[in-house]
């Protein structure tokens, strides 16, 4: 072990949606490695643990040959500018700063922007939209929550410290008890690692939240429901009741919610149907929902882009403003439909996940990324940077699930330029390309482009 | 820097006491200067009319509640896109525009600077963010104290020093403005007490009553000296008899500084429960008759309008109403807010009386520099209805046609039929620039005498107000050209406007257990760092406002 170690304190965590702040870090400055993640749950080390720094690694490549980043910036504004459908998508897992460059490109090349959300939680902001949702901070959970409901997610495994640091065992203002002043109960079609953490556990038929969410909202209003419901749904009257109930009459309630709902059959159906419940128990007593999100800044992906453009993710600019069509600007589509002729990729690597048809199309387009490692879509990129870890080796602004802005601490330097950099370079070569475009064609008289120069 | 010379423009800048005069304005490295080298650029303003930049002291364009509204609203953007040009950037328009849109769109009016009404202080990064991004105009933002659970305990157990310094401490470290309250007292009610409210200002709960929250918190930014005072959106807004709760809410501050906000929401008579009538006359009796207040009017427009407040109570009570889509955040020991979009609409009596109530005030105002032009955009209706605003109170004949379309029984009860004073350009130029400019503290702001900053509106004098504040030739902010013969030139990220008081570190500690016990973040990690601050200017505290 080397003797030049430093310990950062209030370290933040960028693998999950709870982006937890209280890490104490232990780094080798020489070997720029993390040996000790104190505080930080399972992933959590893993995350700090596997973060190492490749130096053999080109920071630039053109078609797998290492060139300067100043070549490889210019080769990619030329890409973006040339094509007449290009895409950016990704984005959430890099800073709200690099976000904002990234929207600013699609904006400037008359582009689309897209992020994972159309991937994971799409199907809730569009839930949002269409009615609204009640919901809060982590710290009114921590202190206030006596009823906590896990529906269609799994925080053990995807968020450990949602349980102990914001929901669960906490011990907060009004729960001076922690686990013991709080009811938790678990919704969901099988047993996983969070059920031993719930009082009550309640197993349905898979695919049907809608109908459960439904009879909900009838018992809540003092309907009755056929008994017939358990056939339907795999859970008895009984316990819908109990649960309704429950629900009534808890002080503070708060539903987590994931994929579960927003990716099986119903989609924005099923989450939207939950915010109505949500909104109905408002009638009776204080109650709150949330999305347990996944990537360390996918909320913030949905502000930057909802600031700058009206609208969440799915994004258009062809027509010189910005519009939104879940189904037709979301990544998969455009690329599934052919539509796209070329891709920048911003931290996500979407050729190990998506639909085949859309895989194709990366191959057949160029494709630009910004990964900090190598991925199975920058070995398909025909320009590939390598860049520093956000969180890591850069500041910065992310937003955790509940959309509280927390600044990263960097921990060490690494020799790769962060995303913000690269974007801004590109945004601002792409915009010079598109001026001169532009003014070529006639669009635009050449005193506009000299006082944007002066 | 490029000098400017503006000629032959006829000039209203009350603070200077010029009101109409022909007069070269003439501009250098951003400021208004006495005069330029014969050599400097000319900008021939014959026949037009020069004020100052428009400030709105009172609006909501950026932050959490913000942009979960712009969010909320697909349908609403869909139907008025902005466009980007080949030096600006596009967005969407509607009740909430994107940032960018927001910035243009103030600029296209005329305005220059506008701050932002409420943001809990967890908030204030996200707030600061969109702030940059919203280009040309100066902007800064208040910051919500009057529900900070930490404070009130401080106010329950009389440590009046130790939350002078909190407060101090508070506001320093997230670059805010001003302290604002919104239905101070309320929040414990409505997230810990299954959503009830505040109905009396001398309701007390947990040993609390928004009285005592008022009064130390108006002492202590009067004690502090900060530029603008303690910014109230008082208890019970809204509600059928509220008036008298914003009288002894006013009473409460004495002779001490303080600033409500959109009035015209807590000026009403009647019954809780049944139908409002007007206490306009009132109300802006003891405004008139008190220097220590000034106020903005929050000005109701018929049309689309989006509830968004930190009085997450009254967003669901109007909820009720719509039974439209409804957003609810509880912000953590902070604050909380509510949204419901809304229309005011010209048959419906209450809405009729809200605009006419609003009219009211501002024709019986007797002090122009203290009762200023609002609609606490987007509450009352987006700011861009602002020119439509303006006509009403210039052009007697026109109000009196829009009272015809509207209902009559709302009409009848109010006074407006008795009132055909009409504003002059020298008053309008008092309550969108030069009265919320010296209500702000902004010394360099809503004049254009030497050493202000060179925001500069230049309009065709026309007969037809609304056209003509709808549509400067020129706009220039802080002497740079930005729209220039109906045109944008030039895009501009304009400054954060902030105040940094001093604070003893001392009262770190006595916050940090707090925070260790009840929030979810870290201590350390929640003071807002300089690289959010990009251009900023701060406003100094202290003796110059006293």
């Amino acid at each position: 072990m080397s003797e030049n170690i430093k310990t950062v304190k209030n370290a933040t965590c960028t693998f999950c949606g709870c982006v937890c702040d209280d890490m104490e870090l232990t780094v080798d400055m020489d070997k720029h490695i993390i040996t000790k993640a104190k505080k930080a749950c399972i992933i959590g080390r893993s995350w700090f643990a596997e973060h190492t720094i490749d130096e053999t690694r080109p920071v630039a490549m053109i078609d797998g040959q290492e060139v300067s980043v100043e070549a490889a910036t210019e080769e990619s504004a030329q890409v973006l500018t040339k094509a007449k459908f290009p895409i950016i998508y990704g984005l959430s897992d890099t800073t709200c700063e690099a976000q904002g460059q990234a929207v600013a490109i699609a904006d400037y090349m008359r582009g689309t922007i897209d992020s994972t959300s159309s991937v994971c939680h799409g199907p809730t902001g569009m839930a949002f939209q269409g009615v609204g949702e009640s919901t809060m901070t982590l710290g009114e959970v921590k202190n206030r929550a006596d009823l906590v409901i896990f529906w269609g997610c799994n925080p053990a495994e995807a968020h450990p410290r949602l349980f102990t640091r914001y929901a669960v065992t906490t011990k907060g203002m009004f729960i001076p008890k922690g686990k013991k002043d709080r009811t938790v109960v678990q919704v969901d079609v099988r047993k996983t690692a969070s059920s031993p953490v719930s009082n009550i556990s309640i197993r349905l038929k898979p695919g049907k939240d809608f109908e459960m969410i439904w009879a909900l909202r009838s018992l809540i209003k003092g309907k009755n429901i056929d008994p017939s419901i358990e056939e339907e749904t795999g859970v008895s009257l009984e316990a819908l009741q109990d649960l309704a109930e429950r629900m009534k009459n808890c002080r503070y309630g708060v539903i987590f919610f994931g994929m579960g709902l927003t990716m099986t059959r119903g989609r924005h159906f099923n989450t939207g149907a939950l915010f109505s419940l949500v909104t109905d128990l408002n009638e009776y007593t204080h109650f709150v929902v949330k999305p347990a999100r996944g990537h360390g800044n996918v909320a913030g992906i949905d502000q930057v882009t909802t600031w700058h453009t009206g609208y969440p993710f799915g994004v258009n600019f062809s027509l010189g403003y910005p519009r939104f069509n879940p189904g037709e600007f979301t990544t998969v589509d455009t690329l599934a439909s052919g539509a796209a002729d070329a891709a920048l990729f911003v931290a996500s690597d979407p050729a190990s996940n998506f639909p085949k048809a859309a895989i194709e199309q990366m191959k057949r387009i160029p494709v630009i990324t910004l990964d900090p490692k190598q991925t199975i879509t920058s070995s398909l990129a025909h320009v590939a940077f390598t860049t520093s870890t956000y969180g890591i080796n850069t500041t910065g602004t992310v937003y955790r699930m509940d959309d509280v802005p927390i600044t990263l601490r960097k921990v060490y330097d690494s020799p790769f330029p962060s995303d913000v950099e690269l974007l801004t370079a590109i945004k601002e070569r792409v915009q010079e390309l598109m001026l001169s475009k532009l003014a070529a064609t006639g669009a635009i008289g050449e005193a506009k482009v000299a006082s944007r120069a002066s | 820097m490029s000098t400017i010379r503006i000629v032959n423009g006829t000039v209203y800048d009350p603070i200077n006491n010029i009101n109409g005069e022909i007069k070269d304005i003439c501009i250098e490295d951003g400021r208004i200067v006495e005069s330029v080298p014969e050599d400097a650029s000319r900008i021939d303003a014959q026949g037009m009319v020069i004020m100052p930049g428009g400030v709105d002291i009172h609006c909501h364009i950026a932050g959490p509640k913000v942009n979960a509204a712009r969010k909320l609203m697909p349908e609403d953007h869909r139907h008025d896109p902005h466009p980007g040009t080949s030096i600006t950037r596009s967005g969407s328009g509607g009740i909430v525009p994107s940032t960018f849109a927001t910035g243009y769109r103030y600029a296209t009016l005329g305005y220059t600077t506008a701050m932002e009404a409420a943001v809990p202080p967890i908030g204030a990064k996200h707030t600061l963010e969109e702030l940059h991004d919203t280009p040309v105009i100066d902007k800064g933002y208040y910051l919500l104290l009057g529900n900070n659970i930490f404070l009130q305990q401080l106010i329950k157990e009389k440590r009046h020093e130790e939350l002078q310094q909190a407060v101090a401490w508070w506001v320093n470290v997230t670059h805010a403005y001003t302290v604002k309250l919104v239905n101070p007292g309320s929040d414990e009610l409505w997230k810990g007490k299954r959503n009830s409210n505040i109905s009396n200002i001398d309701e007390t709960n947990d040993d609390i009553s928004p009285r005592q929250v008022i009064e130390s918190f108006v002492t202590t930014v009067n004690d502090l000296g900060f530029p603008h005072p303690v910014h109230i959106h008082c208890n019970n807004l809204g509600h059928s008899g509220n008036y008298k709760t914003t009288l002894e809410t006013m009473r409460t501050a004495g002779d001490k500084r303080i600033h409500i906000a959109h009035i015209q929401f807590h000026s009403y008579g009647g019954e809780e429960g049944k139908n409002p009538t007007s206490k306009a006359a009132e109300i802006i009796e003891y405004v008139n008759q008190h220097p220590n207040i000034t106020c903005d009017i929050g000005q109701v427009m018929f049309g689309k309008a989006t509830i968004m407040t930190a009085d997450a109570p009254l967003a669901y009570v109007l909820r009720g109403f719509t039974k439209n889509k409804w957003v609810n955040v509880d912000t953590e020991c902070e604050s909380g807010c509510g949204i419901v979009p809304f229309t005011y609409q010209e048959h419906v009596y209450t809405h009729t009386l809200q605009w006419a109530i609003g009219l009211e005030m501002f024709l019986l105002s007797q002090d122009p520099w203290r009762i200023i032009l609002s609609t606490d955009h987007p509450n009352g209706g987006s700011f861009m209805n602002y020119p439509k605003l303006i006509r009403l109170l210039m052009d007697s004949s026109y109000r009196k046609e829009e009272m015809g379309r509207v209902n009559q029984k709302a009409i009848a009860t109010s006074a407006l039929n008795d009132l055909d004073r009409e504003y002059t350009l020298n008053e309008i130029a008092i309550i969108t620039r030069a009265g919320p400019a010296r209500a702000l503290g902004l010394n360099n702001k809503g004049h254009l005498g030497p050493g202000a900053d060179a925001d500069i509106t230049i309009y065709d004098e026309m007969e037809n107000k609304e056209m003509m504040f709808n549509a400067p030739r020129y706009v220039i902010k802080s002497g740079v050209p930005i729209i220039s013969n109906h045109e944008f030139i030039r895009d501009y990220t304009g400054r954060l406007l902030h105040i940094s008081p001093e604070y003893d570190v001392a009262v770190e500690e006595t916050i940090r257990p707090f925070f260790e016990d009840f929030y979810s973040i870290e201590f350390d990690n929640y003071a807002v760092n300089d690289s959010y601050l990009h251009d900023n200017e701060v406003i100094p505290t202290g003796a110059a406002s006293s």
